[in-house]
């Protein structure tokens, strides 16, 4: 009985790799894509970053100006994450299988959240275009929309697996409904919380970036603007103090994570 | 002595035609320590936690201190819950808290919501937790966050938060299964201690046979959601532990030294 289910097991895994490899193919099949030639261009690329894509000595003098924008696209992600968090938590509560107040709520809470969470921030930026235009605005409810889907379903996973227990114990002591919440849920859950809260922020940061392509604002639009008028020298200087601010914040949020849980 | 809870004919039906509970009946006298003891879903869990309405029963009737808590609304069961303190197998402390804040939430129940939602706590309150805390040895413990303490000593919170309910009943689910002896023995002496000297009444689901015969006043012994045996630990038989676990009893590895033989 035992080998044959790790007879079973070794089948399915070669199934599972067989069927990757029958997709991979088609799909290269369907897009006419050249595999030999898509590895051989490969260094030609290279060499024409190394060639063009590189800032200079005057490109620096655009740096106050890339900065500026740099410091708004990292407010907007802030504010964005930070006001999403807020609602996240509401929804969370009332969607979680642990603390909601009825069914029929607590499942129209999560589709809600499950609706805003399926929405890619790109598409929603496309969406908002409509209404406010290009501007700040779009790409900060852009933000607001994506992170509150994510954090509302990151939050829930958070209070089921943490506080389960103790809303039983509180439970039958007889503890109302919000007293149970403020004194066992929240504080068990808090620090999952602000680390989920952490990881959107860098995640947004990174969308900011493509957000603000398409709505005309942040430092996206910065890159946009110096790659399209063929200032590669400028464009790579956006590109390293993107890169520079993410490490930046990715070292805060570590600290931040090491010293909550 | 009154019959402090009076429980008739209750049924718990999961689904359609699983029966967690089927026409359970007994009675649990002021001040009496009770152990339920039963295999592994026979339905020790569900009979405690339908007690205090944790769980919903199917039918029937659990009389509490001359009400019948199946009646209740919201509020009233919360008012019964706040007399009947509550002690789980896996202790069920918020982990990041204190021990002090831990216990203090025995008290939420007869807080009104903002005070409980803020977590103030009078200074008559904090001193009886306080008290408590040095009745079950916790001094040390008490700035202590929860999730640094071993086991039994999560278990002595958990005894201490359902004892500052000023409670006139316990209710414990496997209150030592996943204690090692030592800390085990600790805890039902402890239980025993609060059954005999502050005459509250204590119910307890054991797994472990020995530990009932040892402690109890009255065993009750449920199988396949039925009770089987109730009667003191001196009454119980051979033939009585078989009925409870079933034919395999035979080669049951606990000491059956308290057992007649029958």
């Amino acid at each position: 009985m035992q080998a044959d289910i790790f007879v079973k097991k070794k089948r399915n895994s070669f199934l599972f790799l067989a069927v990757l490899a029958a997709v991979t193919f088609l799909a290269i099949i369907i897009t006419e894509y050249d595999v030999v030639k898509g590895f051989t261009s490969l260094p030609n690329a290279i060499g024409w970053a190394l060639a063009n894509f590189y800032p200079t000595q005057e490109s620096l003098a655009k740096l106050p100006d890339i900065l500026d924008k740099m410091i708004e696209t990292v407010l907007v992600s802030l504010a964005a994450t930070t006001v999403a968090a807020v609602f996240a938590i509401l929804f969370a509560i009332l969607g979680s299988n642990t603390t909601r107040v009825n069914a029929l709520f607590g499942s129209i809470c999560r589709g809600v959240a499950t609706v805003f969470r399926n929405i890619d921030v790109a598409a929603w930026a496309m969406i908002l275009l409509f209404s406010f235009g290009q501007s700040t605005l779009t790409g900060y409810f852009a933000l607001f929309f994506g992170s509150f889907g994510f954090l509302t379903r990151a939050f829930v996973e958070s209070i089921d697996e943490v506080s389960g227990n103790s809303v039983e114990a509180l439970r039958a002591t007889g503890a109302s409904y919000f007293s149970i919440i403020s004194q066992s849920v929240l504080p068990s859950s808090t620090p999952q919380m602000i680390s989920w809260i952490l990881f959107m922020i860098e995640t947004n940061i990174r969308s900011a970036t493509l957000i603000g392509l398409l709505t005309g604002s942040g430092i996206g639009f910065t890159f946009n603007l110096y790659y399209k008028s063929l200032s590669y020298d400028v464009a790579s200087l956006v590109v390293v103090v993107i890169i520079i601010v993410i490490l930046g914040i990715e070292m805060i949020s570590n600290y931040v994570r090491r010293v909550i849980l | 002595m009154t019959a402090l809870l009076q429980v008739n004919n209750l049924t718990k039906q999961f689904g359609h035609d699983a029966k967690a509970l089927s026409d359970v009946g007994f009675s649990v006298q002021e001040g009496e320590f009770v152990s339920i003891i039963g295999p592994s879903g026979a339905g020790k869990s569900t009979l405690l936690r339908c007690i205090n309405r944790m769980v919903d029963a199917t039918s029937g009737e659990i009389m509490f201190d001359g009400v019948n808590v199946l009646n209740l609304k919201k509020k009233e069961l919360k008012k019964v819950r706040t007399k009947i303190g509550m002690i789980f197998q896996h202790y069920n402390l918020v982990n990041r808290l204190t021990v002090i804040e831990n216990t203090l939430h025995g008290k939420l129940g007869c807080k009104s919501t903002l005070s409980g939602v803020l977590g103030l706590y009078n200074r008559e309150e904090k001193e009886q937790a306080m008290h408590i805390l040095g009745l079950l040895g916790l001094d040390d413990f008490i700035y202590k966050r929860a999730d640094q303490l071993s086991g039994g000593q999560k278990q002595r919170v958990g005894i201490s938060r359902a004892l500052i309910q000023n409670p006139r009943m316990l209710l414990c689910d496997e209150p030592i299964a996943s204690l090692d002896p030592n800390s085990a023995k600790v805890i039902m002496d402890y239980l025993k201690n609060i059954s005999v000297n502050m005459g509250i009444t204590v119910l307890v689901n054991l797994h472990q046979v020995d530990v009932a015969l040892k402690y109890s006043d009255k065993i009750i012994g449920i199988n396949g959601g039925q009770v089987v045996f109730i009667g003191a630990p001196k009454h119980m038989t051979r033939a009585d532990i078989q009925r409870i676990y079933g034919s395999e009893a035979e080669d049951l590895i606990f000491d059956a030294g308290g057992i007649h033989a029958g």
